[in-house]
Formats: structure tokens, C-alpha cells, sequence
């Protein structure tokens, strides 16, 4: 296994080399903001969050899917770097209905932190309130599509972790939808194994447990780790 | 959205009174043609929507069960492509060109005109099932532009006078 | 098939000529003008006056003119005498066609006068034909009229006398660059595919052509489809793929019937399958179709739809050299790349390399069309000046007014405004002005227009056609355009025009594929060469 010397943010560091910079980065303590991206499941590259500076590059690139190299400067926390990150947050919050007050994940929400983090107070962007639907016909968990932001973890856990691919995303743009099956209501869907996971790997309150109130919605991420190291790295034998 | 290649092949009068019990028969033939293959996923939409005039759920369940492909997965390629349609369009079509070298000759107004005539907006199908109105980002005729294509068949230098003379007899008859 | 019986085909081909030949477009732009009619039409009348064995007529793909659709030219091919073009003919012309002729019988009185087309006018003669060498002359459905051209000669060429690594250094000494829009080096693609070590690889033609406003690869297609699959079977052959895709765009049903045909037949020759002229090498083609997704243009969201899935890009690298179509290294070019492909090769790399600017090698194929006088296809050597396309060429504004700016590269690209006319057309040139070559789309846009109306126009159809897989593309698009609205409708404050230049440069330097990068492309264009526009609609605080 070669390993690769790099500098992020000023600090020296050695990865091995089919390490991607956001995991060189973490393992260093170095915190890189994220929100589609999951350990445990495939990246997407599609949040932008995690974009940073690599010198002799005109171009940011995004942490969670580039390699590390020998050599590599990289940068993760300049001025311009953090205006994209909270001018991507705000559209986020102009772009669906969160309404934190009144929320299940207030408080253990991964858009909220990065908000908090990013010193985000107030949008400048205009609002856009979707009319965007709730479904709660299943018997354990609800969607709430008002505070989806579209990152599709539960899509890419449920194919991957799960297997039974019972989210997909339907339509384009803004009009990009999850949908369950055939778009059709959670509670009728054939596929679906009630395993949990989505509710677990989902960022905000969107997926949540029926019956749980402003502020209970807590994520079980380490669900997740448990059924990966089960699952892809076969961590213990029987 | 549509040109030339989604003719519902049942408003042909030879093949009118086909059942749907013989449609689901070709569809059997569209999918063995296509070896069942998940990467015809698209070629098979197109085809099936040929010859139903669009996609139904329970088309869309039969396909996904044929190519053993999730249920979401196909309605998600269904719902990502324009050209797809998951309700049924009117028996005559309207496809306005909202393409640049279109707009910049007066395309919009072309669009209000058919808009206003047929009272339904782009995207939407008269009530009686008459015409569909929808827009398409350039078919590359744009020597003859504003064009708007009625029923397939592509007419250039369009005015609003013109326009509402070619919807008069799409609008009355059924 | 053997060199021999190619040969034979070809002069076969050429001994059934007769004296005469009327050629009658029937690309879309004129058979949507009626032109197969006239087609039909001029073939009974020519039988019915018993001139069947001195007059041929066929149907060809596009003759340029697009604005004066439908097209018709007649040829004397003994004793060779300069062509004749016919304008907007209509179906009561057709008689006034046949007596024209000279072996026609007395004309009838009462004949409709023609309209006589000027083929001495700059935009005939400033034409460079490469790409478009035998479009507009040969029957596009007929495989034996381009083999009499010298078809498919090319591909024996190389199958027989070199070495697929000759075959990538003759692209790279040419020096052809990528047309579909970014420029990148065709022979440095080529060679990064063959030198990939893997089982499969593939060859894809992205015929997407989704820009609107552009029309040069439907031409191509409905007018020497021949041509692309020689040139992707050449490519194949070079970088060591089996399979080919072509994946064309539902919009163009007549490109995707002339393709469907052409294919069959090459099929049937032996020119594509197996052991193609006797030789090792086997290719085949298959035909993927779009369904009215413009980012499918995107190579990565294309490959994704070739695989049946939703066109959504995915980040690169991987580029598609290494890991592509169903994780295969996968060769993607444009139409017009390959169909440069044979003239390299039968002409050499020193050749194509002498046309053209340091940098810019050969010619390119562009669309002009909006407020023009003569909209059409022209193919032109790199390093045109706008100045001879727009004035010269296209005969200027079409109600005498004067050009305001030139729109290229479609939504991903900019506008370029009268006063840099002079700047010669290349990769580098454009870029420099803030636009881009882009496919080759090119709209005229007269004093009339509002460019802030335009860049609008421009960021709809991004926000229309964006995926919605990353978010400030997803969503940018849609909170520029609402700025760009409110600048429209003469709301907007200076703030509002300082957020929208925030937003800019955020979706550019953030968005993850080319549509997203660009989106802000025509907004930036027009803030730089038409700040004006922007400033008399916005009210001061």
C-alpha cells in the first residue's frame, strides 16, 4: 500500500493513496463541511459543500471524490471558499420549507449545524415555498418532502446498504422529487422492508419516526457504521 | 413534448379497434426484440409509448418486472426525460419552438397566442382530449423560424394570424 | 468486400449517371417546406416526358440555404457545365424545372416563373467544404453514391496499411480539436483510449445536439451519414473498441431513420460487423436515442443514458478514457470530430493542419440563423472573421437594420457584440471575448433586441433542462433567473445586480458539470459587453 504525503490547510499529512482528500483530512482532524456525502455508501459529489483549493488548479474540487497525490497543497477554509459554502446553504433554505421551530430534527440536523457553522443568520435569496407534500402512510416513518434537500442518501442506502431500492429520484431540476416505488404512498409500497435505514441516514427531519415531536428526531448513524462493517468489510466471523 | 417519433399508432384507423390485450402482446415483442437488456430501458419507453400513446403505472410496473429493474428506478427515468409522458395527450399536438433563433423571432408570442386560443397552457391537454399544447427546444429547422409544429409536421414563418388558423379545425374535431 | 468490389461499386455508380441530374433537398428544413413533394413530382414529370435516361432526379441532404427552403439544383454532368439552384420551389414551379432542361419537350404556356439562386454570392463562395464535402451532392440513402465518392476507402486504408498507433498520430499531427463545443485535442483523446489496457472499450458519437439554434450535426446526419460511421469505425479501430454508440437526439426522427438505413446497409456490405474487409477488426454500431434531456449532451450524463439510466453527470475524473460506459474505457466524440475523420486520413495531417489558424486546425461548421439574411449551413476555415460570416455571408440583418451582437455556443456561451466582428473565429479568440465556439450555433441578434431579455431567455433554459443533482446549479438557476425577471420587468435595485453577480460566479466555480458551469456564461457576456441594457431597466435606490 504506497502512501502519499500531502499538505492540507498548512499541516502535513500522509494518507494512503486510495484515500480520498475528505478521509486524509478527517483522519487528521482537519473538518471539511459535507452533506451528501455518507461513510459507508457511494459518493455523488453533488452538494458542493465539500469543495476545496488545490494549488496549480483553477478549478475546486470536491473533497469527497478526489484522490489524494503526492505533493498536493490543499486548502479547505479560504474566504471565497466559505462565501460559496453559506451563499449554497442559503439557496437550500430558500429552496424547500425549513421551518426549524417546528421541526423533529431541530437541533440534530445536519443543515441547521452547517448553517450555524457557516454563520449563516439570515437568507438574502428569495424564498421560494414549494408546495410539497407530507407522506405518512406508513406505519413506523414519514416523509416530510418540505425539508428534503434532495442530497439522495436514503436513495443510495437504501440501493446499496439495503438492497431493496425503493427510492428513486423522479423528475428533474426543481422538480426533482424522491418518490417511493411507482410514486406512490410509503404505507402501499411492496418493496419497501421497513429496515430504517433511510430514516437513519437522512440529513434533516424529512425521513423521520411517526410519533416523535419538535426536536426528538435523533439520526442513528452508528446503525449504519455497524451494517457496513458487517456487510462490505466483513469485520467479524462467526 | 413531442415531434415526430411518439405517433400513438392507435389513432391510425387500420389499427383503431386493436385490443389491449394485443398491444400488451407487442409489448412482449418490443421487450424480447430488446433481449430484456436494462440498458434499453429508454429505447423500450420510447417504443411502448409509441404504441399506447403513453406511460401508464401499470405499463410501467410490467416493464420494470420484465427487466427486473427496481419499480422507483423506472419512474424515475420515465419522469427525467421530456419526452415522456405519464398522462394521456390530446389527439392533436401543438409543439411550439421556444429555441433561440425562434424566440428571438417572436417565439413567445407564437406560444401566448396558442395559449390563449386553446385556453390550456404548455404542458397541458384540453379537456376533451382535443390538443396538447407544449414547447420543444429547437428541432434545428431554424432556417424557417418562428416554426410551430402541428401534428407532426413542421411549419415555418409562423405569425399569430397563422397559428390560429391552423388550431381552428385541430379544435373543433375529435 | 475487397478494395475491388468497392471499386466496382463505384463505377457502377458512375456509369448509370446520365447527362443530367436534378438534386432536391430533403434535410428537415426543406422537407418541412414540402420538398419531398417536389421531389416526387419532378420524377414523374421527368418520366412522363420520357427523359428518365438523360435526367436523374435525387434526393440530397442540405444545400446550405436553408432560409430559401425548399432548395432544388439542376447539374449538367456531360458536357460538365456550372449547376443551377432553384429557390423556394413550389409544386406548380416543378413543369417550369423539366422545360428548362434542354432536352425537354416544347414548354406549355402559363409556366411559373423560377426563382434563380445566386451561386457566385459569398455565401457559396467563402464556403470551405470538408465536413460537408459530400452533403448536399449524394443521395443520403444510398450507400453506393458515397462509396462513389470515395467512401469508405479510408477505412481500407487503415485497416490494411497502418498500425492503429499511426492511425492516433495522424489525428494528433493534424491537429484537430474536439467540435463539440470544449476543443480538446481529438488525437490526445484517442491516444489516452488506446493506451487504456481493459477487455472492452467503446467508441460513442454524441449526436445530442441540444443547443438551440444549431443544426450542423442533423446536416451531417441527414446528409452523409456514411461518413460518421467511417470515421467511428477509423476511431475504433485506433483505440481497440468493438462497440459503437451512437447516441442522437428524438428531436431529429429524420437523422435517426437515414442513420437506421445507413447502418443496415454498411451491415450488409460487410463494411461494419465482423472481419470488416476480410481484416480482424470488428465493429458494430447501435443507436441510442435522447428523450428531450439537453444535459445528456454532458459526456458523463450521456453515458449514463446509453446505460438506460437517468442523464445525470457524475464528477470527473474518471474521465471516460479510463473508466466510461459500464466502467469500460469509452472514446466520446461529437459528430463533426468523426466526420473529419476520413479526409485526415485520405489526405494526410499535413494537409488538414495547413488550413486554418495556429491553433485552430481545419474548418467548422456553423448554423446561422435569427435576424439574417440568409440563414443556413456554412462551413467555413477557422479564423473566419465574424465580420465575412455575419456581412458578407449572411447578407446582413434581414430588414436592413444592423447586427447589435452574434450569439455562440448556445446556452453555455455568450454574446459577442458588433464592435469585435473583426475577431477571427477560433477556440481561443471566443473564449477571450467571453463566449465560446461551442457546437457552432451561431444567432444574429439585430438593435431591436434586449439583451437582458436574452440572457434571461438563456437561464431559463438551464434552470429547464438542469438535472438537479448538485444544488447551486439546481437552485441557482433558479434564483438568477428570478433576478434576471425582476431586471426584465424594471424592479430591480443596484443590490439586485450585485447579488446576481454573487450568484454568477458561485454557480461557475461550484456547479459540478458543464451545464452548471456555464449557465452564468450569458449572463456574464452580456454585463460585459452590454452593461447599458442592464443599467437603463434598473432604477436607482
Amino acid at each position: 500500500m504506497a502512501v502519499k504525503t500531502l499538505i492540507i490547510d498548512d499541516q502535513l499529512i500522509s494518507a494512503l493513496e486510495e484515500e480520498t482528500l475528505l478521509q486524509a483530512a478527517q483522519a487528521a482532524g482537519i473538518h471539511i463541511p459535507t452533506l451528501c456525502y455518507l461513510e459507508g455508501i457511494s459518493e455523488v459529489g453533488a452538494c458542493r459543500l465539500c469543495l476545496v483549493e488545490i494549488a496549480g488548479s483553477s478549478k475546486l474540487h470536491p473533497a469527497c471524490v478526489t484522490k489524494v497525490a503526492e505533493g498536493m497543497s490543499v486548502r479547505t477554509q479560504s474566504d471565497r471558499l466559505q462565501k460559496y459554502r453559506r451563499l449554497i446553504i442559503e439557496m437550500l433554505f430558500a429552496e424547500g420549507n425549513h421551518i426549524c421551530a417546528v421541526c423533529v430534527a431541530n437541533g440534530h440536523c445536519e443543515l441547521q449545524q452547517l448553517a450555524m457553522d457557516l454563520g449563516m443568520d439570515h437568507v438574502t435569496l428569495e424564498y421560494q415555498f414549494p408546495n410539497r407534500l407530507v407522506d405518512l402512510s406508513h406505519d413506523r416513518f414519514g416523509m416530510d418532502h418540505n425539508r428534503c434537500v434532495l442530497c439522495t442518501r436514503c436513495i443510495r442506502v437504501c440501493d446499496e446498504l439495503e438492497g431493496a431500492h425503493i427510492w428513486d429520484m423522479a423528475g428533474r431540476g426543481t422538480r426533482s422529487q424522491v418518490i417511493t416505488d411507482l410514486n406512490q404512498p410509503w404505507g402501499t409500497s411492496p418493496t419497501c422492508t421497513s429496515c430504517g435505514k433511510c430514516v437513519a441516514a437522512c440529513p434533516t427531519g424529512a425521513i423521520f419516526h411517526q410519533g416523535s415531536t419538535v426536536g426528538e428526531m435523533v439520526h442513528e448513524r452508528t446503525r449504519i457504521e455497524f451494517i457496513v462493517n458487517a456487510r462490505q468489510n466483513h469485520q467479524w466471523q462467526f | 413534448m413531442t415531434l415526430h417519433s411518439h405517433t400513438p399508432k392507435n389513432q391510425d384507423s387500420s389499427t383503431k379497434h386493436v385490443s389491449r390485450a394485443a398491444h400488451f402482446k407487442m409489448l412482449d415483442v418490443i421487450l424480447k426484440r430488446h433481449q430484456y437488456r436494462q440498458d434499453a430501458l429508454i429505447e423500450i419507453l420510447h417504443q411502448v409509448q409509441d404504441l399506447f400513446g403513453y406511460l401508464e403505472t401499470d405499463l410501467l410496473r410490467y416493464i420494470a418486472q420484465c427487466l427486473r429493474l427496481p419499480l422507483s428506478r423506472v419512474y424515475g427515468v420515465a419522469t427525467f426525460y421530456h419526452l415522456f409522458s405519464l398522462a394521456p395527450r390530446g389527439t392533436h399536438r401543438c409543439v411550439v419552438c421556444t429555441g433561440t433563433a425562434c424566440y428571438v423571432k417572436g417565439a413567445a408570442a407564437l406560444l401566448t397566442t396558442v395559449e390563449q386560443f386553446a385556453h390550456i397552457h404548455a404542458g397541458e391537454t384540453t379537456p376533451d382530449h382535443c390538443l396538447s399544447v407544449s414547447t420543444t427546444r429547437c428541432p434545428g429547422t431554424c432556417g424557417l423560424a418562428p416554426i410551430v409544429v402541428f401534428d407532426d409536421q413542421v411549419c415555418g414563418y409562423q405569425t399569430p394570424n397563422s397559428v390560429r388558423d391552423r388550431l381552428k379545425p385541430l379544435l373543433k374535431q375529435t | 468486400m475487397d478494395i475491388s468490389d468497392l471499386l466496382n461499386i463505384a463505377d457502377q455508380e458512375r456509369q448509370s449517371q446520365t447527362a443530367f441530374r436534378i438534386r432536391c433537398c430533403v434535410a428537415a428544413g426543406c422537407v418541412a417546406t414540402n420538398s419531398l413533394a417536389v421531389k416526387e413530382n419532378l420524377q414523374m414529370a421527368i418520366t412522363a416526358a420520357e427523359m428518365a435516361d438523360t435526367v436523374q432526379v435525387c434526393g440530397v441532404g442540405c444545400m446550405r440555404l436553408c432560409s430559401r427552403a425548399p432548395l432544388v439544383a439542376v447539374d449538367q454532368v456531360t458536357p460538365a457545365k456550372p449547376s443551377l439552384l432553384y429557390e423556394t420551389v413550389t409544386l406548380d414551379q416543378v413543369p417550369t424545372v423539366v422545360a428548362t432542361l434542354p432536352s425537354a419537350p416544347a414548354s406549355r404556356s402559363g409556366a411559373v416563373p423560377l426563382q434563380q439562386g445566386d451561386l457566385t454570392h459569398p455565401f457559396f463562395t467563402h464556403q470551405r467544404s470538408i465536413v460537408l464535402e459530400n452533403t448536399g451532392l449524394i443521395d443520403p440513402e444510398r450507400i453506393e453514391a458515397y462509396i462513389a465518392m470515395g467512401g469508405y476507402r479510408s477505412l481500407y486504408h487503415v485497416l490494411r496499411e497502418m498500425t492503429p498507433t499511426e492511425v492516433v498520430d495522424t489525428m494528433t499531427r493534424s491537429g484537430l480539436r474536439g467540435r463539440g463545443g470544449a476543443g480538446y485535442p481529438t488525437g490526445l483523446k484517442w491516444a489516452m483510449v488506446a493506451k487504456a489496457i481493459a477487455d472492452r472499450k467503446f467508441v460513442v458519437c454524441n449526436a445530442d445536439e441540444g443547443d438551440p439554434g444549431a443544426f450542423m450535426d442533423r446536416s451531417v446526419l441527414e446528409g452523409d451519414p456514411h461518413r460518421v460511421l467511417e470515421g467511428m469505425a477509423i476511431a475504433a479501430y485506433a483505440v481497440g473498441a468493438t462497440q459503437g454508440y451512437i447516441y442522437i437526439r428524438a428531436e431529429y426522427p429524420l437523422a435517426i431513420q437515414r442513420l437506421h438505413i445507413a447502418i443496415r446497409q454498411a451491415q450488409r456490405m460487410g463494411l461494419l460487423g465482423s472481419h470488416i474487409f476480410d481484416s480482424p477488426f470488428d465493429f458494430r454500431i447501435d443507436l441510442r436515442t435522447g428523450a428531450g434531456a439537453y444535459v445528456c449532451g454532458e459526456e458523463t450524463a450521456l453515458m449514463a443514458s446509453i446505460e438506460g439510466k437517468r442523464g445525470i453527470p457524475s464528477p470527473r475524473p474518471p474521465y471516460p478514457a479510463e473508466r466510461g460506459l459500464w466502467g469500460f474505457p469509452t472514446l466520446i466524440n461529437n459528430v463533426e470530430t468523426f466526420a473529419n475523420v476520413c479526409p485526415i486520413i485520405r489526405n494526410g495531417a499535413e494537409w488538414f493542419a495547413s488550413i486554418g489558424t495556429e491553433k485552430s486546425k481545419g474548418t467548422k461548421v456553423f448554423a446561422i440563423a435569427g435576424a439574417i439574411r440568409n440563414t443556413g449551413l456554412i462551413e467555413v476555415p477557422m479564423g473566419t472573421p465574424l465580420r465575412e460570416i455575419v456581412e458578407d455571408m449572411g447578407g446582413g440583418v434581414s430588414d436592413g437594420g444592423t447586427a447589435k451582437a452574434v450569439q455562440t455556443g448556445g446556452p453555455a456561451g455568450g454574446c459577442i457584440p458588433a464592435s469585435a466582428f473583426d475577431t477571427p473565429v477560433d477556440y481561443e479568440s471566443l473564449t477571450q471575448l467571453g463566449s465560446i465556439m461551442g457546437s457552432g450555433g451561431m444567432i444574429v441578434m439585430d438593435q431591436q433586441t434586449n439583451m437582458v431579455d436574452i440572457a434571461r431567455y438563456f437561464m431559463e433554459f438551464c434552470r429547464d433542462e438542469s438535472c438537479g443533482k448538485c444544488i447551486p446549479c439546481r437552485a441557482g438557476t433558479v434564483q438568477m433567473h428570478q433576478l434576471l425577471s425582476k431586471i426584465c420587468e424594471g424592479k430591480a435595485a443596484p443590490a439586485d445586480l450585485h447579488l446576481l453577480e454573487e450568484l454568477c460566479d458561485m454557480v461557475k466555480h461550484t456547479s459540478l458539470c458543464g451545464l452548471g458551469q456555464s449557465a452564468p456564461s450569458p449572463v456574464l457576456s452580456t454585463l460585459r459587453h452590454f452593461q447599458d441594457d442592464y443599467l437603463a431597466l434598473i432604477h436607482p435606490e
